[in-house]
């Protein structure tokens, strides 16, 4: 395997980690969907705290993204 | 990059190029041209001037677009209040000026002005942009917490109530995570328009190659990936917001770490 088509799949490996992200965003949203209908009144006071969590999922999955576009581009 | 190059550069859209012939605009040096990245972040500036202008005019009874502006300038109090408590008040005008900057910038860049042959410049997609944004909540959380807490501001980095023997563990790993928040910050927001920006422009290039590949591939491909473009479009719209959102949040919680230590 010559050099560029090793970096090809390398990108396409660090795809992996996107969509890992992506159950790690979609676990913590849906966590908080099924405590927000068991107990609505408490739901509003979460959503920072839901926010937080998204964000710091959803920046592992950015930086896999990154990681892909250093192969690709760098 | 390897391989031919596509028709449609996805990449294209990031140029940065110098306006109005100031490519060699020099200062001791550097070079100061006028980009379209400073003036589409001129002309946010604008737009949000314009819109807070129209919005302070303190009638007793608020109009529709004083009651937007209101609605946004509350936002941001209650957050502030609620994450950092009576304190962060005074840091309103920073993480009002943050967010709005932020979101008009985002809401800006995707706008479909290509239509009437003006494209619109993303500034936010550049790390030297959002970077910059992050190095300033970050010096003000420097600045904030060796003013209130001198040197006691780096017991930050030690949990109360922590074990001695512990603390020479979590010492360092609090230390790393204090320090990587700035690239964090930029990073999040620059990769979240990056990535929807590239999104938008391959899903656009499948349609504009799918109806020139034949009518047959045309509605395969090309018809499909246009419906799929506007769902996009719809999702890019919301992390927009939910990106300058995030940033607001997390420089707010940060200045809370440095208002009252933990």
């Amino acid at each position: 395997m010559d050099l560029e088509a090793a970096k090809m799949v390398g990108a396409g490996l660090a795809a992996i980690g996107a969509g890992m992200a992506a159950l790690g965003v979609g676990n913590v949203f849906g966590s908080f969907l099924e405590s927000a209908l068991r107990n609505p009144g408490a739901a509003d006071g979460q959503q920072g705290r839901l926010f937080i969590g998204f964000a710091a999922a959803e920046l592992l999955g950015l930086l896999a993204f990154v990681v892909a576009m250093i192969i690709l581009f760098v | 990059m390897a391989g031919e190059t596509a028709k449609v550069d996805p990449m294209h859209q990031f140029t940065i190029e110098p306006l109005f012939g100031t490519q060699n605009l020099d200062i001791a040096g550097y070079n100061i041209a006028f980009t379209n990245s400073a003036l589409w972040m001129l002309i946010t500036a604008v737009v949000l001037w314009v819109f807070m202008l129209g919005g302070m005019k303190r009638q007793l009874v608020p109009g529709r677009w004083q009651m937007m502006v209101e609605t946004f300038t509350g936002f941001i109090d209650d957050m502030l209040e609620a994450n950092i408590g009576k304190a962060g008040r005074k840091y309103v005008p920073y993480i009002f000026s943050l967010f709005m900057f932020i979101l008009f910038a985002n809401l800006l860049g995707l706008m479909p002005l290509g239509v009437v042959g003006l494209h619109p410049f993303t500034f936010t997609s550049h790390f030297t942009i959002t970077g910059v944004l992050a190095i300033m909540s970050f010096l003000i959380v420097l600045t904030v917490g060796f003013w209130k807490h001198g040197l006691h501001f780096f017991s930050l980095f030690v949990p109360s109530g922590t074990p001695l023997i512990m603390a020479i563990f979590i010492a360092p790993i609090e230390f790393i995570s204090f320090m990587f928040r700035p690239f964090s910050l930029g990073l999040r927001l620059f990769v979240a328009m990056m990535a929807g920006h590239v999104l938008l422009e391959v899903l656009s290039s499948f349609v504009i190659d799918g109806w020139n590949a034949g009518a047959g591939f045309g509605l395969l491909v090309g018809v499909p990936s246009f419906v799929l473009m506007v769902a996009i479009c719809a999702l890019e719209i919301l992390v927009s917001g939910i990106q300058a959102y995030v940033f607001a949040l997390l420089s707010s919680l940060y200045i809370n770490d440095a208002e009252n230590l933990h």
